[in-house]
């Protein structure tokens, strides 16, 4: 019992060595709002998110703390084509299913990417646009399979669904960070992941992950849940509010002609 | 204003939403036409999901449709039984024409088939009107009083029957065939049908000009009711809240339309129609021969049942 003892200790203070290696560096977050309500005259959303950097050893001196904060809304698969000239007019030809591209992806950096992250963090945490796409699926026989994923990011960034954002992160003594994330009018709904990484010397070294809700609220949603649960009733409903307006106008003409 | 639409996700200026229903509104009262030909691109343009274009357009159709109906009731110029007839078609072809557009969508070619629909009716609609009107303008001038045909091969089908209202005694074959072929293009297209149906009901069917419009109106109600509801079950993408801003721009520009259209004559709106038909076609053919800009097209994965 005695001679176990020493051992114990030892693991104990691996232990707890290990987790305050861990967590030396640990995010609090704040955003400005955790849900965004897509209402009728909704046109578009600004996140602000804003933290701290808890930690409990002094700062370290060697490399700069640097803060990368993604925002990205739900994946789904994706049906690409691409159009080619056939018998002198432009046709879709062939098509690459990417298997998960989310609906808006926002990266906002402290610094210039590059010297915030590294290649191989990068593809282990998915950061940038191009890592946040996957398309394992695609067929190998299609010429540039890769294209059709750059196609992708190209359409979404026109859109302003994906936006790299760098030197947008204000970081203050190493310890505060702010950002403000626009989002733009056309956004589904869905859990919207909020992640924050801080970096040094291009490495993470801590991670953080939150979801703000997107959710259509009142009327929008009313009707979007009517016309996928009871279809039947939504289609009688949109003939209905149809002919009333075609009859209501053509009786308001009517009573206006009379006069 | 901007107005989220909860069917098509994307937001857009109502304003816009009320002017472009209010100019195809104009343009429709004007030539008697539903105007689904012209709102459908425009809907496109202003970057509405084809799918939900389509659809939508169905629905505003059904509104402007009962509008221009009642007024057309109170002038008695609406042969019903020949609509019946006509609308007996058009269900049956909304039917094929629902599938057909889901079986293309699937291949991923739904837009080109729309576009090269588009493009060839416009371009053969536009191109008769233009002729067959300029020569009756021509023939007017001269004095001389111009006559329809009135016996041809329609006359010669089997199963006649009598129309009362049009003063016409021929085979329902060819209204029934002519439904049919509105019923699909109703599907397909999100048109009425009614710059194809007005066309085939004075040279095909050889209806006398003032009842066109009406029965042709009439038949176009229940059609474009049909295949809103197959769009809302089978899709779902009937877009309430822009059928409802676009139709509340359509009425009003129908009133105004009808009354511009009293101080023309008939060969010379013809013409302008035919010219409309004609651009549109000319626009629509440009875009498939000319290089697009972005190659690629994106779409959502479940879209391709």
């Amino acid at each position: 019992m005695i001679r176990l003892l020493p051992v114990l200790l030892v693991c104990l203070l691996a232990a707890t060595g290990l987790r305050t290696a861990q967590a030396q560096e640990e995010v609090v977050l704040g955003l400005s709002q955790n849900r965004v309500a897509i209402t009728a005259d909704f046109d578009g959303s600004e996140i602000l998110i804003f933290g701290a950097v808890k930690r409990e050893t002094p700062i370290p001196r060697d490399e700069p703390l640097e803060v990368i904060i993604t925002v990205s809304g739900p994946s789904s698969p994706v049906m690409v084509r691409r159009k080619e000239k056939k018998l002198g007019i432009w046709v879709n030809v062939d098509s690459v299913l990417v298997d998960s591209a989310p609906s808006f992806y926002a990266v906002a950096t402290s610094g210039p990417f590059d010297s915030v992250l590294s290649d191989t963090e990068d593809l282990r945490h998915r950061v940038s646009i191009e890592r946040a796409i996957r398309s394992v699926g695609a067929a190998m026989n299609i010429r540039g399979a890769q294209e059709f994923a750059d196609a992708v990011v190209r359409i979404r960034e026109e859109d302003g669904l994906y936006s790299l954002r760098p030197s947008t992160v204000a970081v203050d003594e190493q310890t505060l960070f702010r950002t403000a994330i626009e989002m733009p009018s056309n956004l589904t709904e869905g859990a919207y992941t909020t992640r924050v990484l801080l970096t040094r010397g291009r490495e993470v070294v801590s991670a953080f992950e939150t979801e703000i809700d997107v959710r259509k609220v009142g009327l929008e949603r009313f009707l979007y849940a009517l016309s996928r649960k009871k279809p039947f009733v939504y289609g009688i409903m949109s003939l209905v509010i149809a002919v009333l307006a075609g009859w209501g106008a053509s009786a308001a003409f009517q009573l206006l002609r009379d006069r | 204003m901007q107005i989220y639409l909860p069917i098509a996700e994307v937001s857009v200026n109502a304003f816009l939403l009320f002017g472009i229903g209010g100019m195809v509104g104009i343009l429709s009262g004007m030539f008697g036409v539903g105007g689904g030909f012209l709102m459908t691109p425009l809907l496109f343009f202003i970057g509405i999901p084809p799918a939900v274009a389509v659809a939508t357009g169905a629905n505003q159709i059904v509104a402007s449709s009962v509008s221009g109906v009642l007024a057309h009731l109170r002038r008695r110029s609406v042969d019903i039984k020949m609509g019946m007839v006509l609308q007996g078609g058009g269900l049956v072809g909304a039917s094929i024409g629902v599938a057909i557009f889901n079986y293309l969508k699937s291949l991923g070619q739904v837009d080109l088939f729309v576009t090269l629909c588009y493009v060839i009716f416009l371009g053969i609609v536009g191109g008769l009107m233009f002729i067959e009107s300029v020569n009756a303008l021509r023939k007017s001038k001269r004095g001389v009083v111009p006559k329809r045909k009135q016996r041809g091969w329609v006359h010669s089908l089997p199963f006649k029957v009598r129309f009362r209202t049009s003063g016409l005694y021929i085979s329902v074959i060819p209204p029934i065939a002519v439904g049919v072929l509105v019923g699909i293009l109703t599907a397909v297209m999100g048109v009425g049908g009614g710059f194809i149906m007005v066309p085939a009901m004075i040279y095909i069917l050889g209806m006398p000009t003032k009842v066109v419009v009406g029965t042709s109106l009439f038949q176009i109600i229940t059609v474009t009711a049909f295949t809103t509801m197959l769009h809302a079950t089978t899709n779902y993408t009937v877009d309430i809240v822009l059928a409802v801003f676009l139709l509340v721009g359509g009425v009003f520009g129908a009133q105004i339309g009808t009354r511009i259209g009293t101080y023309l004559k008939a060969e010379q709106l013809r013409i302008l129609l035919a010219l409309l038909v004609l651009s549109v076609c000319g626009k629509l053919g440009l875009d498939l021969l000319l290089t697009p800009d972005e190659l690629f097209s994106i779409a959502a994965a479940g879209e391709s049942r």
